[in-house]
């Protein structure tokens, strides 16, 4: 990138111009320049904190009311950096911001505050900041913020060539095309904001290619729907950048911005469907044949609920249709016009809506629902499916696939389903992201226990609730965990670990959608996850969940909550459950999402309510234990998930090259980052 | 009384409020931040402050006052004070607010107007120390001398 453009020559004026390209590290000016979002509603503060970043050489903009840093983030998709945000603000919490700053952005986002409690700074933690300053915040350490842009960014080149592996081809070459593809990238930026800057960023690439240095190509909401639909259309397994190009046809756009992309895109919906391997057998009942289609379902859902996620759009229905879809059912939802509705939001997702939908999309998959959760009533299930599509645009979709298939069917079910709800949704993310939730919900829950986070999303999405956020993220992400683990789930293998993934997607919310549609779009998608389904889904689940548990909001929108909450509790119930002892809470839950789980056979959600409620309870109870129980069921699975961190995960995966993990990882130590299991990952106690 | 005169009066002072602990080492922070660029710097934050300051007394006061006192909001009050205040260095005026907190998560009534009475007088306090500190620097400056540099006096 160049940061070299951001040097006060190039970087072109002041503000945002941005011509420091976050994907560029390797700049001799950087940090100077660094463009950071300061929001805090003490107006003293924040004067403050602008004089000191002023001084730190950073290129400052300050905001003293949450909703505004975020309609302006959202305005400059590329505009920043790095986002500084206050703990206890009046519009809206600040960890709510920060959730929303993961999906829709993925920024990297410091947290800080007066209160220095250790739960406090947990919550920090485990909703994905990647770092936390006590007021009052002094300028040294202001002064070293730059290293969780490049962290985020050295990241998201590692998950890039991890992710590689399936096109391993393009991957390298890319690299080495970096300075082309900047060029073109840039060119073909369709924010356009930065020309100038991008010409300048070219040179310097070129000079960088193959070191973190990546040309930033904008990938705004209809540029990744196109992406995704193309992608679907190709199937996913034989979606290569080359196709891709050619099926888009944007001008401007090269190989490498696309191969690049589909990297991302491919750690996203691995993420989401993270779970497992075994998930992947429960995929592939996902799309609408019992049988593997999605080998890989992991990636298939992670595919699905990142699209959906960042798409932010995951509307209720399309989940509800992918899971239609997963299940098996006639697509009648699945009517998916998702696809490039919701992919937009692949990368711009407004909310985490995404997130859940993919969780229900998991859901769907599986015409035997509950077989994940071993003795857990399933009846609900199919209820709780249908309340999750209905649910406003909720996840009512949510995937309970899980349960046959692994949730991973789910994600892409919920896509599928989604569009409707999609468009719901995003009027609504100004609002207050409710509807992007919703369809979330209905996704996540396949996975592990994303679904639970996924809930927790569509509940906050829907109500902007900041309070019921987090909680409810929180206890997805516990979720996750131990439903990964188990894989031993009959049948249905983990699909929860993959609907984990999956739920991570929905966490983006628009995501969700895409992801849907896309998975419908190619059968044949999931299983060229093969990423998804090596790496220990489970973990990624975990962290999905955590994500996912983040937006679920306890309190509800009616529908999506219940789907959402139903999900995650039958998520968790699904991945833990099986051998693992995390029953107990997944038991509590399972029952509750159980009901849930069989969303992928019944669409009507009318539980969904009474489950989420329950979920709720039990989600917090769960996602607690669930850790804890995680972190040693991670061990074997490992591979996959280190991404998984936070609900920028996903985002960042996608979106930008950035690091995807970086802060969350960092945080929680996961030591998977390769090896995608949570090894390292001691939330035992993750307070939510 | 001459600029040297002044300037020394000015740093005798000025310790003495760190000595007193009505400022610390965050005021410091403001200080350096103050260049050619924004001679007034300081001057301006701890305006900003006291403005912010004197509306969350008085929102506290009310809040207090109420036949039913709703805790939470007086303790987001206090957590809103006590914020801004450690921002620009009024310690005193935080260890009050990290008093009065104590009193909330009690639902002490009485506590916490105790301790209300206890900041806004540490407010008023560290606001006319403040304020004469301004107006050295402003006499001094008027005489055409400048403001010491803390750091560099090895304060």
């Amino acid at each position: 990138m160049n940061l070299s453009n951001g040097k006060a020559a190039t970087m072109s004026t002041a503000s945002s111009s941005a011509t420091w390209k976050a994907g560029d590290v390797v700049s001799d000016q950087f940090p100077v320049g660094l463009r950071v979002l300061v929001v805090d509603d003490d107006l003293t503060c924040l004067v403050i904190l602008e004089k000191m970043l002023r001084r730190c050489r950073y290129e400052v903009t300050k905001c003293n009311r949450a909703e505004i840093a975020l309609s302006m983030l959202r305005e400059k998709k590329n505009g920043y950096d790095i986002v500084i945000s206050d703990v206890h603000m009046p519009d809206m919490d600040g960890f709510k911001l920060l959730e929303h700053i993961g999906l829709e952005m993925d920024l990297p986002v410091i947290m800080m505050s007066a209160d220095d409690g250790q739960n406090v700074v947990m919550k920090g933690v485990t909703h994905g900041a990647c770092d936390y300053l006590i007021k009052p915040v002094r300028i040294e350490a202001l002064k070293n913020i730059w290293q969780h842009v490049v962290r985020k960014k050295k990241n998201e080149w590692k998950d890039l060539e991890q992710s590689g592996s399936v096109e391993e081809g393009d991957r390298q070459p890319k690299a080495s095309e970096d300075a082309d593809y900047s060029s073109s990238a840039n060119e073909g930026n369709w924010k356009g904001s930065k020309k100038r800057k991008d010409e300048e960023e070219e040179t310097d690439e070129r000079d960088d290619s193959s070191t973190l240095k990546k040309p930033r190509v904008v990938w705004s909401v209809e540029l990744h729907q196109q992406f995704v639909a193309a992608v679907n259309q190709l199937g996913i397994d034989k979606a290569v950048p080359k196709k891709i190009l050619e099926l888009m046809n944007v001008p401007g756009l090269t190989r490498e911005n696309v191969a690049s992309h589909l990297q991302k895109y491919r750690l996203y919906l691995r993420r989401l469907s993270g779970v497992s391997q075994h998930q992947s057998s429960l995929n592939n009942s996902f799309i609408s044949s019992p049988e593997a289609n999605f080998g890989p379902m992991a990636s298939l859902n992670g595919l699905d609920l990142q699209t959906l996620a960042v798409a932010g759009q995951l509307p209720a229905q399309s989940l509800a249709t992918l899971q239609a879809a997963g299940l098996g059912r006639s697509p009648a939802k699945s009517g998916l016009p998702l696809p490039l509705v919701d992919q937009r939001n692949l990368f711009s997702f407004d909310g985490p809506k995404m997130r859940f939908g993919e969780g229900q999309q998991q859901h769907v998959n599986s015409s035997k629902p509950m077989n994940l959760l071993h003795g857990i009533p399933t009846t609900v299930e199919p209820k709780q499916l249908a309340n999750l599509h209905q649910s406003a645009q909720s996840l009512g979709g949510v995937n309970l696939q899980f349960s046959a298939h692994g949730a991973q069917n789910n994600p892409l079910l919920m896509q599928m389903a989604q569009p409707q709800s999609r468009g719901h949704i995003l009027n609504e993310t100004t609002g207050g992201h409710v509807p992007r939730l919703p369809s979330s919900m209905g996704q996540p829950i396949v996975s592990n226990g994303i679904a639970s986070g996924v809930l927790g999303r569509n509940g906050i999405a829907d109500s902007g609730r900041g309070a019921g956020y987090n909680p409810v993220l929180q206890n997805s992400s516990l979720l996750n965990f131990p439903l990964n683990h188990t894989s031993e789930l009959p049948g249905n293998s983990f699909s929860i670990g993959s609907t984990s993934g999956l739920s991570s997607l929905s966490s983006k919310a628009g995501f969700l959608e895409e992801v849907n549609s896309e998975i419908k779009g190619s059968a044949g998608f999931v299983p060229s996850y093969d990423i998804f389904n090596d790496l220990n889904q489970h973990k990624s689940n975990e962290w999905d969940i955590q994500n996912v548990g983040m937006t679920f909001d306890a309190s509800q929108h009616s529908n999506s909550l219940q789907g959402g909450l139903d999900i995650s509790s039958s998520v968790l119930v699904h991945q833990g459950f099986s051998s693992s002892q995390r029953n107990l809470q997944n038991r509590n839950q399972s029952q509750v999402s159980k009901a849930m789980f069989s969303v992928g056979d019944n669409t009507d959600h009318g539980n969904g309510q009474n489950i989420n409620e329950h979920l709720n309870t039990l989600l917090g109870d769960n996602s607690i234990r669930v850790k804890t129980e995680r972190i040693p069921d991670a061990g074997p699975q490992t591979d996959f998930f280190h991404e998984q961190f936070g609900q920028e995960d996903l985002m960042s995966a996608l979106l930008k090259q950035q690091e995807d993990i970086a802060a969350p990882e960092d945080i929680a130590a996961a030591p998977s980052e390769n090896d995608f299991g949570f090894d390292g990952y001691s939330m035992d106690n993750i307070p939510v | 009384m001459d600029v040297g005169q002044m300037r020394r009066q000015w740093v005798e002072y000025t310790k003495s409020l760190f000595m007193e602990g009505f400022l610390d080492s965050q005021f410091e922070q403001l200080q350096q931040l103050q260049d050619e660029s924004n001679p007034d710097f300081v001057v301006e934050v701890v305006s900003l402050f006291f403005e912010d300051s004197e509306r969350l007394l008085n929102d506290l006061t009310r809040a207090l006052d109420q036949p039913s006192v709703d805790f939470k909001l007086v303790d987001s009050y206090v957590h809103q004070l006590k914020g801004s205040s450690s921002s620009i260095g009024a310690s005193r005026v935080k260890n009050a607010c990290i008093a009065f907190r104590n009193f909330c998560e009690e639902q002490n009534v009485e506590g916490c107007r105790r301790c209300l009475q206890q900041v806004k007088q540490e407010n008023l306090l560290v606001k006319n120390k403040l304020e004469t500190l301004f107006r050295m620097e402003q006499q001094i400056v008027a005489a055409g001398g400048s403001i010491p540099n803390m750091e560099q006096i090895g304060f």
